[in-house]
């Protein structure tokens, strides 16, 4: 009952709020979806709290109603609880929690704030229905469920075209994704005849190695199915060559982007491959594969914020960068430390979204942060907000950074494969040009002269309470989480902790090697994130004209990171375009000239054509029926004589 | 079995079903008074007739026996002569066609209460005969019987497209009539040759008939002929845009719910029972049809400007779906192409209404000339909204069950197809949401549409169904999926049969 109102309640709540906020109005359904999530958050708490303490497994699985049966498929609608789900729904409740509340504050002045609620709501409940699925169909279903709510609240502004686009696009690209993910399901069935986790994990040991025949080829069962399952999780964790919709969803509410697009949404992907371990470990193909696309996105996303402008968009490359980090320790199988990160990167990250939301707000809804500059003395709070949750980004001890994000490179430097060796240059990499946007971002927003307009300046205020106890809470989480659950998720006996939610096959298991490793590696993550912290001093603070110079005498390199690799021009001009323009040719010139042409409206032309002809023949003119009478007698009677 | 203190057995349940409508055209038929009062008489007339005959389909849901695939509530008395008889029954592949044709109509006959202005009382004379005539089609034991409600149903069709469509309503109607003329004719000529084949008419027993191989190819031809095109499959597909785009909405509404329903159901009742080894040999074919549809169709939906138009390609795209289904003999393969029929006609009926509804108001279908329409509208944006959804098949919506089950059956059978088909998936999430921004998203800015209304109760209440229906049968689809079990298993079994015994018989015959 616990678990099943864990889940429910803010599904509950967002059912409600849907139906009646007609009857009800807008502060009654911001309120009931709030305290809803709420609730659901502190059981989720207990729930937590308690399998700490009392170190018993927990796993448990209620079926609540049967969904598909049809021949040898059959599943059901169900709620499966193991550590990896309880851990889900701690960072998914408590971040929806505070959110909720959070846009009593930002929402204040929005005509809409009743469906905003009933989105973020219906959000939260897909969101756990995801995490705590016992099918891929069910996961399936979260999956397209937020990736729904993901649509519509990007798309909130309905008013704004932009914001439209950008919501179409996500759900498109988020499709497409999909499209693998779909097959790896269907792959699934075929092979396993189930599409329970349980039926799937216990005989995935069987499979290692199987082969099977596909267009005369050779293909590894287990490599196929979980390169189309990582597809899916491309899509959704917005990962290179999958990410361009993400930057592009800070179109919607900040909020959103805060729960959504940086805590929960986004690492969905990285959280199916981990419930799907018993798949991946026997596919180090694939693991190789998601190593070597999460080092490609840390690297390329912080490449790409470095230069942005929108300080939402900055800390939406940093979320990207920031997933494929936790890709990396995945396809290491170190997913306990994929967790880890992802639990803590929920708070840092969804503080530093809500701060920024706090400035946006502020500075009367101004995103360009050329257009910022000395808010430190104005927004007193937001400005420490953002200063703890870049710390905790950057890495620096103590903060929950620190311990999860610092992991993740240690075990890339343990791993001894080239690809892992690759994974951990571009990881470092990152974390210098990690710390080096953070610090911009904070300079050019709170620092230096204000660029800011005489008009907006005398509006400036610190966010309302509503606004800053939520960002006070995630600084909490983004500061304790770390030190806090470093011992129990990534120590020593952290299998203890996790059970059989994950699975590593002996020997490939990375975090005992990086606990061991030298105390100088260790630190050196740090030291990098702190050059970084000095660079963008120097180059904000210290002399402001140097970013323009090297810009100037770098233009083509500039451009490229400036338009983030040219990846939305190239996709219009490979895919969009073709896709319409053979739209157009196939209506006019397949439907309408061939198809038609020949088929009714030939048809009926030609019928016409030789009923004119026909016409023809019945001139009216008697002499003419004569020679035909006659032409006709002299054929019958040759006919007869001849034959 | 007793049923409210009557005796129900011995009453002909199927044959009243049927029929009824067509008593309530006759009464319909004798309606005298002024326009007016005709008009309202015949309005309210067909409504009550089209409830009642839903309330009475119910009980056939009701007393159905899952547990076997035999033809219940049957009825047989000779007609034409000892082999050609009035014979009626259903099996779990016909009841839910039969359930969802009584259930749109009284939403038909709604939606065309006020936007029907002119010759009232024959437009629901048309309609009620339609809706004879559909009953009869799922419920024919006799090929003749079938034959005559398949071919009677049309020509109400096309004078509904003829009379009481749009502008350009006679090229469609004419290209509608010459498409099925062709493949009516050809069909009509297969059940000659199988009548002097078999003796008989008898649907069951044409099905425990063995025709010969070469002869089964013809047949399969003659009968592929007729249904593709009601389905329709590309590329005699042309018909359905124009169609739609001229009828009035509750002829869309029919046409795509029911009427391009009876082409794959007749796949299932004749081609593939009667004819299994030309069925077997002919797969190949329906394979890459229903891809390029899938395909062709989305990406031609993809540039409509015509919302009715675009609506049409969709239903060609997942009408592909259909045939990819039945023909992959699995389990999950023709459950999946029933459950995605039935709850096309849902999603595909309630998509037209929601066009009629705008249309009733702006007289206009074209995309550009709407835009914003949430900011007056939001109730018809939040059901357009969860039709539009289900169109794109997402989970939790009745959509998503029918691809879904298909999809995971062509996978068994053949991976390519499946990962041609199942990129309909990412396209149709194209197509539709770009029509829901264009429509509802914005601001609105045109000066005709400031003063826009949203539903009215009526609107509601036709949609509102629906949208209940879509959304219950996504959740849990096991009161549609369990009807069909038995039936399914059964098509599979003798199916899987009759091709081991040509097989025997061709390995004897090389001894």
């Amino acid at each position: 009952m616990l678990y099943i109102s864990i889940v429910f309640l803010p599904g509950l709540a967002a059912l409600t709020a849907g139906v009646f906020s007609r009857i009800l109005g807008h502060g009654f359904v911001m309120f009931i979806t709030s305290l809803s999530v709420s609730i659901s958050s502190i059981l989720s708490f207990y729930v937590f709290l308690k399998l700490i303490f009392s170190h018993k497994i927990i796993n448990e699985n209620i079926t609540i109603l049967e969904w598909i049966n049809s021949g040898d498929l059959s599943f059901s609608w169900s709620i499966m609880v193991d550590t990896l789900t309880i851990v889900m729904f701690v960072v998914v409740t408590s971040v929806s929690a505070l959110v909720h509340w959070y846009s009593f504050g930002y929402m204040k002045k929005d005509p809409h704030k009743a469906r905003f609620f009933t989105y973020l709501s219906l959000f939260t409940f897909a969101m756990l229905m995801l995490v705590s699925s016992d099918n891929f169909v069910q996961l399936f279903f979260g999956w397209e469920g937020v990736g729904l709510c993901s649509y519509l609240l990007i798309g909130f502004w309905f008013k704004k075209p932009s914001a439209n686009a950008a919501a179409i696009k996500a759900f498109i690209v988020n499709r497409v994704g999909d499209f693998g993910f779909a097959l790896g399901i269907m792959a699934i069935f075929l092979f396993f005849n189930s599409v329970t986790y349980e039926n799937v994990f216990n005989q995935a040991v069987n499979f290692e190695g199987k082969k099977f025949l596909f267009l005369s080829m050779n293909l590894d069962i287990l490599t196929v199915i979980t390169m189309l399952l990582f597809i899916g999780a491309m899509g959704k964790s917005a990962q290179f060559l999958l990410h361009t919709w993400l930057p592009d969803a800070m179109e919607g509410p900040t909020p959103v982007s805060a729960l959504i697009h940086a805590a929960t949404m986004v690492t969905a992907g990285v959280f199916m491959v981990v419930r799907c371990s018993p798949l991946f470990e026997y596919a180090p193909f694939t693991l190789n594969f998601i190593t070597l696309t999460g080092a490609i996105t840390a690297f390329f996303a912080a490449s790409v914020a470095i230069v942005q402008n929108d300080i939402k968009r900055v800390i939406a490359y940093s979320t990207c960068s920031q997933l494929g980090y936790m890709f990396i320790a995945v396809g290491l199988s170190a997913y306990s430390a994929a967790i880890f990160h992802l639990f803590t990167h929920a708070f840092f990250k969804a503080l530093l979204f809500l701060a920024s939301g706090s400035v946006i707000h502020a500075v009367s809804d101004e995103q360009d942060m050329r257009k910022m500059g000395g808010l430190y003395t104005l927004l007193p709070i937001t400005y420490l907000m953002v200063w703890i949750g870049s710390l905790a980004l950057a890495g620096i001890p103590i903060f929950s950074g620190f311990f999860s994000k610092d992991l993740i490179i240690e075990i890339a430097y343990a791993g001894s494969s080239s690809i892992s060796n690759f994974a951990f240059w571009m990881a470092l990499f990152a974390a210098f040009l990690t710390a080096f946007y953070s610090w911009r971002l904070i300079f050019m927003t709170f620092h230096g002269k204000t660029r800011i307009e005489k008009s907006v300046m005398s509006h400036v205020h610190e966010a309302p309470f509503s606004m800053s106890i939520p960002m006070i809470l995630l600084a909490m989480g983004a500061i304790f989480s770390g030190i806090l659950c470093v011992g129990v998720m990534t120590g020593h006996h952290n299998s203890e902790f996790w059970g059989n939610s994950l699975f590593v096959l002996a020997g490939r298991d990375l975090i005992e090697a990086a606990h061991d490793l030298h105390f100088s590696l260790k630190i050196l993550p740090v030291i990098i994130s702190i050059l970084g912290i000095l660079l963008a001093w120097y180059f904000y603070i210290y002399k402001i004209n140097i970013p323009k110079i090297i810009a100037n005498a770098n233009q083509p390199l500039y451009l490229f990171l400036l338009n983030k690799w040219y990846f939305d021009e190239m996709y219009n001009y490979l895919i969009v375009n073709p896709s319409r323009w053979l739209g157009y040719f196939l209506w006019k010139k397949g439907d309408e000239t061939v198809i038609d042409g020949i088929g009714p409206d030939g048809f009926s032309a030609m019928i016409n054509g030789i009923s004119k002809k026909i016409a023809l023949l019945q001139s009216g003119l008697l002499y003419h029926y004569a020679f035909v009478m006659l032409a006709g007698v002299v054929l019958f009677v040759s006919w007869f004589l001849l034959v | 079995m007793v049923f409210i203190g009557v005796d129900m057995t011995s009453w002909p349940i199927l044959s009243i079903i049927t029929f009824l409508p067509l008593v309530g055209a006759a009464f319909i038929l004798f309606i005298r008074g002024d326009e007016k009062t005709v008009a309202r008489n015949a309005k309210y007339l067909a409504l009550w007739t089209t409830i009642i005959t839903f309330i009475l389909s119910l009980i056939l849901w009701l007393r159905f026996d899952k547990s076997t695939a035999e033809f219940q509530f049957v009825e047989k008395t000779s007609w034409l002569s000892e082999n050609i008889s009035y014979h009626m029954g259903i099996d779990g592949i016909s009841l839910l066609f039969i359930i969802l044709s009584t259930f749109l109509m009284p939403i038909c006959i709604l939606a065309s209460w006020v936007s029907i202005k002119s010759r009232v009382k024959e437009y629901m004379i048309a309609f009620l005969v339609i809706e004879t005539a559909m009953i009869g089609v799922f419920s024919a034991l006799d090929f003749l019987v079938f034959y005559i409600f398949f071919e009677g149903g049309l020509i109400p069709m096309f004078l509904i497209i003829g009379i009481w469509g749009g502008s350009n309503r006679i090229y469609a109607t004419f290209k509608f009539f010459l498409y099925t003329l062709i493949g009516s004719l050809l069909m009509l000529v297969a059940v000659i040759v199988m009548y002097f084949q078999a003796g008989t008419t008898d649907i069951p027993s044409l099905m425990a008939f063995n025709f010969d191989f070469t002869l089964q190819k013809w047949l399969w031809i003659a009968f592929f002929a007729s249904f593709a095109v009601k389905i329709p499959m590309w590329p005699v597909h042309t018909w359905l845009p124009d169609a739609h785009v001229e009828a009035p909405t509750a002829g869309s509404v029919i046409l795509a719910a029911v009427l391009l329903k009876m082409g794959a159901y007749g796949f299932l009742r004749f081609s593939i029972p009667m004819l299994p080894n030309a069925t077997e040999y002919f797969t190949p074919l329906v394979f890459v049809l229903s891809v390029i549809a899938i395909i062709y169709a989305s990406f031609v939906a993809l540039r409509q400007v015509d919302m009715k138009k675009l609506v049409a390609y969709s239903s060609i795209a997942h009408m592909g779906f259909v045939t990819l289904g039945i023909f992959t003999f699995t389990q999950q393969g023709i459950e999946g192409g029933l459950f995605q029929m039935i709850s096309h006609g849902l999603i595909s009926g309630a998509l037209f209404l929601c066009v009629g509804v705008i249309y009733d108001r702006m007289h206009t279908r074209l995309i550009d000339n709407y835009g914003g329409l949430v900011n007056r509208m939001p109730k018809y944006a939040f059901l357009f909204l969860l039709f539009t959804l289900a169109n794109v098949g997402l989970p939790g919506t009745s959509g998503f069950i029918g691809e879904f089950l298909v999809l995971v059956g062509i996978f068994k059978i053949n991976i390519w197809v499946a990962v041609f088909a199942t990129t309909g998936v990412v396209l149709s999430a194209a197509y539709a949401l770009s029509l829901y921004r264009r429509v509802i998203f914005g601001d609105l800015i045109k000066l005709e549409l400031k003063e826009i209304l949203d539903l009215n109760k009526r609107e509601v209440l036709i949609l509102l169904p629906l949208a209940i229906a879509i959304i219950t049968f996504g959740i849990y689809p096991e009161p549609l999926l369990s009807v069909m079990h038995s039936s399914v298993e059964n098509l599979i079994y003798q199916n899987s049969l009759a091709l081991d015994l040509t097989i025997n018989q061709n390995f004897a015959g090389n001894r």
